[in-house]
């Protein structure tokens, strides 16, 4: 059939299905993920899809890693082509030596396929049209029949397959009995038309243990409830729309009245994000958490009351789930931009505190703290994820609660407080920290009532256009920010198995390719430390790191090299010092990529070694 | 405006209510508006109200936009938190803070330019949401604090002060108000205080969205002839429909009219509108006749003022999300916080 060598792999390959959105694919090839995770072996599934609700090409793209390497890899072992729209761009994809499962139903010609792939049809249509009569029947239960053919092709457990079906759709019984039977339509007919296996094995492994399988999306939603917010105000936009969901869904599971099934929450869909996040705000000042999801058009959409916020000193949780812009740019492609819009959102001198997760374990973590910290620093809190976390499940470490944790809801004085004649200056420094005490609107009769405003104003809150009230004020802010460093979540270093010059930043999403491209790196013998931020503004200890490495990569999702602009502007740091690595094309970074571009940059050094020339 | 501070002392004799707070208390700091601003009277109307109400001042939020208006609200209730926000935005941050605490009472201060024209979408959006909200919106057809372009509400054909004509059609927020679904519809004029402050109190008393448009002139931008915003002219094209008395389960009825001339309507927490009609056809109870009625007088030039529409029965934006009783701002985290076995469970199935 061809000349080469077909891909021998046993739990290390790519699977790649092309579909058509709204085809109920997504569900079918979820499935066949959890059941390779069912079998121990971890897998990093991504889902790459269209602005667009149904007719346009999707691709469902999953990792099969023994090793448990979750960054996406690139590159195709087998594509399940199901999509005739994109045929010839799938059949290109495939890796020399790859596998090709397709519906045979109707013969194409020899030109439409390669020399150097195995070709695996099954006559996934045919089969469908004998057994089914309903059309939508006919259509969903194609894709499980394929999830059977891989089964049998990849020598999967069937019983293990058939066990997650009976799990999920436990209560249906209907529907268990149906998806097993599509599933062993594709599974029988595989082991009966084809030789089975392939060249590509899952056997049954120990890699993922008590992990679990879940999206980012749903670990904010979820770090919501868990970390107090009881209203959000949302507006509609991909990719953070199912923050939202996630936390309606969770709201109505935990947080409805056993008693008289009435909410302890709200949620309203504004009319915009401006509205969305003047409520957040007006929630926050009146002493309930309240957070908005959005994505980087809401985030500019919402830049002059995040300055008020600010200014205003209300704790307010934001999250963002970054897509690829400027403008619309590509709302359902993945990337890191909103850095700088964030860090500096507003007009005049503002800055604010980021958090950046790396999977939707911190997802949960970081979003349930980001609570704590915006009351404690009353101000706007940014937890950046991105559409990689946000919207494709991923394996990470079961979700975990400390029950003897209390919400820290920073310094707000009581009735007691005023009773007994604390002084109260609603923008006065106390205690030397930046942060000022605040009242909760109707705590006391005669103490305590102020007036919020974004003017400026003295200590008391009382309107002044005095510049001396203003530097006070300012500088108070300054100091504020310098508390925020020690407050938000510490940066995570890893050193290289040899001392090293060199050093690697990154954060967020980049997680997983990046410790697989310091392995890859390891095993070229190439020595680079690393270091992932977690928080703004930057703790002492990130800019100790580049200060003990000559050069510091900055691996990010951007075109612009956000974070390393953050860092010389807010650290200091000499620019020649942070070389950058940006991947920005919409798809998830890589470790070949980030390997790859370490690599090439420390060879071209050695050919002009101009610091140890300058040095001896 | 003045520049003497108010003098601490007060009057042994001074009135109080019957929670024992003199006029005083409801008042706030000095007003730095210009001499004669209706927005002024409107201000002193708020006082006299929540005077009258026995509202503990510190139970009332007052939320603003900017503007002239929006400046007011540190001029009254000087007990109560206030919060100026951002430039045609109080309704959401009025929402969000109604979402915190069910228990407050909500009073959002507004313009003609912070409400018709930068903050036509969310004050909209607030009415067809039933915010449970009193929304007063001082109109005077003019942006003041920029020196006197022409607002969203100006009539067509008015002119300015400069002798510009205006040529755009001019928005009617009470007509916006009736259509989007508020639940009590008012007019009046900074002028008549008689007619505007039991409108004030109907309105702090109503459950839902409670709107109410009073005409404020601009002393310094918006008075002059060839204005239909200025004092002379709303005085002699006032249409009011009916006046407003509102009397509180405690109060004794002891106010007698002739047959046929009062409308008793009971509120969701009992308290009574007695409405005097002056116009015997109108019906406050009946949402598109009042919007027609609006158009029939509008297209003669009249203003109707009065309480143009009220539904008793109304319900509001926690009704609708079934909110608990308590305000979510008063969960402890015991009630808010899921717990570690909870997530067991989860991450159960999420295997």
């Amino acid at each position: 059939m061809s000349a080469t060598k077909p891909i021998q792999s046993c739990n290390d390959f790519v699977i790649k299905f092309a579909n058509v959105n709204g085809s109920g694919s997504a569900s079918a090839n979820e499935l066949f993920a959890r059941a390779i995770m069912r079998m121990g072996v971890p897998v990093a599934p991504r889902n790459i899809f269209p602005s667009n609700i149904q007719g346009m090409p999707t691709w469902y793209e999953m990792r099969v890693s023994g090793a448990g390497w979750l960054g996406r890899r690139g590159g195709c072992d087998l594509m399940v082509a199901m999509n005739p729209q994109t045929w010839d761009r799938d059949i290109a994809e495939i890796a020399p030596g790859g596998y090709l499962v397709y519906d045979s139903t109707k013969s194409l010609p020899r030109s439409r396929f390669r020399e150097d792939i195995t070709v695996l049809g099954i006559p996934l249509t045919e089969i469908c049209n004998r057994e089914y009569t309903d059309p939508r029947q006919r259509q969903l239960f194609k894709n499980i029949m394929y999830v059977g053919a891989l089964t049998a092709l990849l020598d999967m457990e069937f019983a293990a397959v058939e066990k997650l079906i009976a799990d999920q759709y436990r209560g249906k019984d209907k529907l268990i009995g149906a998806n097993v039977n599509a599933l062993k339509l594709g599974y029988d007919h595989a082991k009966a038309d084809l030789s089975c296996p392939i060249g590509l094995r899952v056997e049954r492994a120990d890699g993922v243990g008590d992990k679990i399988f879940v999206n980012g999306n749903d670990a904010c939603g979820l770090g919501a409830v868990y970390g107090g917010a009881t209203v959000a105000a949302w507006y509609p936009i991909t990719p953070s729309t199912s923050v939202i969901e996630a936390f309606g869904a969770y709201c109505r599971k935990y947080r409805t009245d056993p008693d008289n099934g009435m909410a302890r929450y709200a949620i309203v869909q504004a009319e915009d994000e401006l509205a969305s996040i003047g409520m957040v705000i007006g929630a926050a000042w009146n002493g309930s958490r309240a957070f908005t999801a959005t994505s980087g058009p809401g985030i500019s959409l919402m830049q002059e009351f995040f300055g008020l916020a600010y200014f205003a000193e209300v704790p307010v949780v934001a999250f963002d789930v970054q897509r690829g812009g400027p403008s619309t740019g590509m709302p359902t492609r993945t990337q890191q931009s909103d850095l700088i819009s964030c860090a500096y959102a507003s007009h005049g001198d503002t800055k604010h505190v980021l958090l950046f997760p790396e999977d939707p374990y911190e997802c949960f973590t970081l979003g349930a703290q980001a609570f704590d910290l915006a009351d404690r620093l009353q101000t706007p809190v940014f937890v950046l994820l991105d559409l990689d976390i946000g919207m494709n499940d991923r394996l990470c470490q079961p979700f975990d609660w400390d029950d003897q944790r209390r919400y820290d809801r920073g310094k707000v004085m009581s009735a007691g407080d005023l009773e007994a004649g604390k002084n109260f200056g609603r923008y006065l420094d106390v205690d030397g920290d930046g942060i000022p005490w605040r009242t909760i609107p109707g705590t006391h009769p005669t103490k305590g009532a102020f007036f919020s405003r974004g003017t400026t104003r003295n200590a008391y809150a009382k309107y002044s256009e005095a510049g001396t009230d203003y530097v006070y004020n300012m500088e108070r802010l300054r100091r504020k920010f310098e508390t925020a460093k020690k407050l938000v979540p510490a940066p995570v270093v890893k050193h290289a198995s040899q001392p090293s010059r060199f050093g690697a930043i990154y954060y967020g999403s980049t997680s997983p390719a990046m410790a697989e491209a310091s392995a890859l790196l390891e095993g070229q013998g190439i020595h680079v430390d690393t270091m992932r931020v977690r928080g703004f503004p930057f703790a002492d200890e990130v800019i100790d790191f580049i200060n003990e490495h000559d050069h510091v990569f900055v691996v990010e999702q951007n075109e612009s090299g956000q974070l390393r602009m953050l860092l010389i502007n807010e650290g200091e740091v000499d620019p020649k010092r942070l070389i950058r690595v940006l991947h920005y094309d919409g798809t998830p970074i890589t470790a070949r990529f980030i390997s790859g571009k370490i690599a090439d940059t420390l060879a071209e050094r050695k050919v002009t070694p101009i610091r140890k020339q300058v040095a001896s | 405006m003045t520049y003497l501070a108010k003098p601490k002392l007060l009057r042994a004799d001074a009135p109080k209510n019957t929670l024992g707070y003199t006029r005083r208390d409801y008042e706030g700091a000095i007003s730095t508006l210009c001499a004669g601003c209706g927005h002024d009277s409107i201000s002193a109307a708020v006082v006299q109200a929540c005077f009258d109400l026995d509202i503990e001042p510190h139970k009332v939020a007052k939320l603003s936009g900017i503007g002239c208006s929006s400046k007011t609200p540190d001029y009254f209730l000087g007990a109560s938190h206030g919060f100026n926000t951002t430039h045609g935005r109080m309704p959401s941050v009025l929402t969000g803070a109604a979402l915190a605490n069910r228990d407050l009472t909500y009073l959002g201060v507004s313009g003609d330019g912070d409400s018709a024209s930068i903050g036509i979408g969310q004050f909209a959006h607030a009415m067809r949401r039933g915010v449970n909200m009193t929304y007063i919106v001082e109109n005077n057809g003019v942006y003041g604090l920029t020196k006197g372009q022409f607002s969203a509400t100006a009539d067509k054909g008015s002119k300015s002060k400069r002798g510009v004509v205006n040529n755009d059609t001019p928005i009617d927020l009470v007509a916006l108000a009736l259509q989007l679904g508020a639940s009590y519809v008012a007019r009046s004029f900074s002028g008549d205080k008689e007619q505007l402050i039991p409108l004030i109190k109907g309105a702090l008393r109503h459950r839902g969205p409670a709107f109410i448009d009073v005409i404020s002139p601009c002393v310094t931008f918006n008075n002059h002839a060839g204005s239909t915003k200025s004092y002379d002219y709303v005085r002699e094209h006032n249409d009011a429909v009916n006046r407003l008395d509102v009397i509180l389960p405690r109060d004794q009825i002891n106010t007698s009219y002739p047959p046929g001339s009062l409308r008793r309507i009971v509120q969701h927490d009992g308290s009574i509108l007695h409405l005097r009609k002056l116009d015997t056809d109108y019906d406050p109870s009946d949402r598109v006749g009042a919007m027609n009625h609006l158009q029939e007088r509008h297209a003669l030039g009249e203003i109707v003022t009065g309480l143009l529409y009220v539904d008793s029965s109304a319900e509001d934006l926690h009704r609708h999300l079934n909110t608990v009783e308590k305000p979510l701002n008063l969960l402890g985290d015991a009630y808010l916080c899921p717990g570690s076995k909870a997530l067991e469970a989860l991450n159960a199935s999420l295997r």
